[in-house]
């Protein structure tokens, strides 16, 4: 009875979870530049706002990412062009594993390099590309104390019509993320297989938690 | 003082290299299978990697975060913004070199502005100004006029490179104005500036050791990706095009 009764209220959250999800994806016709803008206004504004995160405390971050950034990312995009061919050959247990974990890895990037944003502002390039194109690049420019960083996004069309735009790769400095990641997952997969990277990238997460909670970071 | 040998010998040590690097490209042919394409000297380049490591564990390292912690952080800055200085004004003449004149007219005008305004460019009053900084060696100027990178190269001490920018290296030494200056001055100033730069790369260097998975591969892909970005004043033509997610075949 109880059983059921949770079952149930599951799917009712799962259902407006995702409802709510879509949502901000209907404002569909939103042009790529514009989102990145948005988005980086918005994260700018946050992290200007918030003291945890100046501080440098990855969960607050970790929360940001997943509330602000995550729903226009194709993250399944990002992790299975740094894996490579594998990808195909993975379970989707394997492949949930190798996103989940991945996924952690660049919010760890992530955090530092936030903690260290104040009073930063921002400009958008003139963004090149034909109505018709599924998928564009958006170079921005990131200012604050110091030379200029360069940040660009690729960005794809989701299918369907007014799902909005997706991020499938971001470029810090002009190194293009998931291209760094690629030799040294096939190194790993190599040598040790598809388990293997798992296992590597699982640990290196937990190091990374533990050596977090030991020594925060400094601002 | 083992450091003041090292530094000394930095020089001789990346002449030397440049001459070696042509005979090791050639000899770098038989690459080993399943390495990476720009990679073919790998096993060598790990060698140094290692060396720069050990070396970076034992002396610099140390040496850099005793510099960050003693020199309040405008002493720190003003170095910083002194070697750069020197850096905009042979950037003036790289970028004239690949024609971009309005990136070597603000060069210019950055050095002249820094260097006699800001106290021989310990101020960055230029940047203030609003002029923008655009950082070119003579590597980019290389690649601009059409020589390929080349094989990656890991360089003792200076760390990443490719055979065109090592060949560069003497031709940028030479534009540099430190240069000219007395051995021993020279000498206190490549290592002042080894210290201040490492000093600076702390946070990134904790950070890289956090999210590699080999440290070495990603420093390798990084730099190979961001020098064909400078090369190509951040906008390089398309490599390859990342895949979606198993096209058709998944899903």
């Amino acid at each position: 009875m109880q059983r059921r009764f949770l079952l149930r209220w599951l799917s009712l959250v799962g259902g407006v979870a995702l409802t709510l999800g879509t949502l901000p994806a209907r404002a569909a016709d939103e042009a790529p530049d514009a989102l990145i803008g948005r988005l980086t206004k918005d994260a700018l504004d946050t992290i200007q706002a918030d003291k945890a995160i100046q501080a440098g405390d990855v969960d607050r971050i970790i929360e940001l990412m997943d509330q602000k950034v995550m729903p226009y990312v194709n993250f399944q995009r990002m992790t299975s062009s740094a894996v490579g061919p594998a990808w195909r050959k993975a379970t989707p247990e394997q492949r949930a594993r190798l996103e989940s974990e991945f996924k952690k890895l660049l919010v760890r990037t992530y955090s530092g390099a936030m903690s260290q944003a104040k009073n930063l502002t921002f400009s958008i390039k003139p963004m090149r590309a034909a109505p018709e194109d599924k998928e564009v690049i958006v170079r921005t420019l990131i200012k604050g104390r110091g030379d200029p960083v360069q940040l660009d996004y690729r960005l794809e069309k989701t299918a369907g019509e007014g799902a909005g735009w997706k991020i499938y790769n971001l470029n810090v400095l002009g190194v293009w993320l998931v291209d760094t990641y690629r030799s040294q997952f096939s190194q790993e997969i190599n040598a040790k297989g598809l388990d293997g990277l798992i296992a590597t990238l699982t640990e290196r997460n937990k190091a990374n938690a533990a050596a977090g909670a030991a020594k925060p970071a400094k601002g | 003082m083992k450091k003041k040998n090292i530094v000394q010998g930095f020089n001789r040590i990346t002449r030397r290299l440049c001459a070696g690097a042509a005979v090791l490209s050639l000899t770098a042919c038989a690459a080993a299978p399943g390495g990476h394409p720009r990679d073919p000297l790998e096993s060598f380049n790990r060698g140094v990697y290692g060396f720069n490591d050990a070396l970076d564990r034992a002396v610099i390292k140390p040496v850099a975060t005793t510099y960050r912690d003693v020199m309040p952080s405008p002493v720190r800055t003003g170095v910083t913004n002194f070697f750069a200085n020197l850096q905009d004004a042979w950037s003036a003449v790289n970028n004239a070199l690949q024609l971009k004149g309005e990136a070597a007219g603000n060069s210019l005008v950055r050095f002249g502005v820094n260097s006699v305004f800001g106290l021989a460019g310990v101020l960055d009053l230029a940047t203030e100004m609003g002029i923008e900084r655009h950082t070119r060696d003579f590597g980019h100027t290389l690649g601009y006029w059409g020589v390929g990178p080349g094989p990656y190269l890991v360089l003792p001490l200076l760390g990443p490179s490719t055979v065109r920018d090592t060949v560069a290296l003497p031709v940028d030494d030479q534009g540099n104005p430190l240069s000219r200056a007395d051995v021993p001055s020279r000498n206190a100033a490549t290592a002042l500036k080894l210290v201040n730069t490492r000093a600076q790369l702390l946070q990134a260097s904790e950070m890289l050791g956090q999210v590699a998975l080999d440290p070495y591969t990603f420093t390798r892909d990084a730099y190979l990706q961001s020098r064909r970005n400078a090369v190509y004043d951040g906008n390089p033509p398309d490599e390859e095009v990342i895949p979606a997610p198993g096209d058709k075949a998944d899903q």
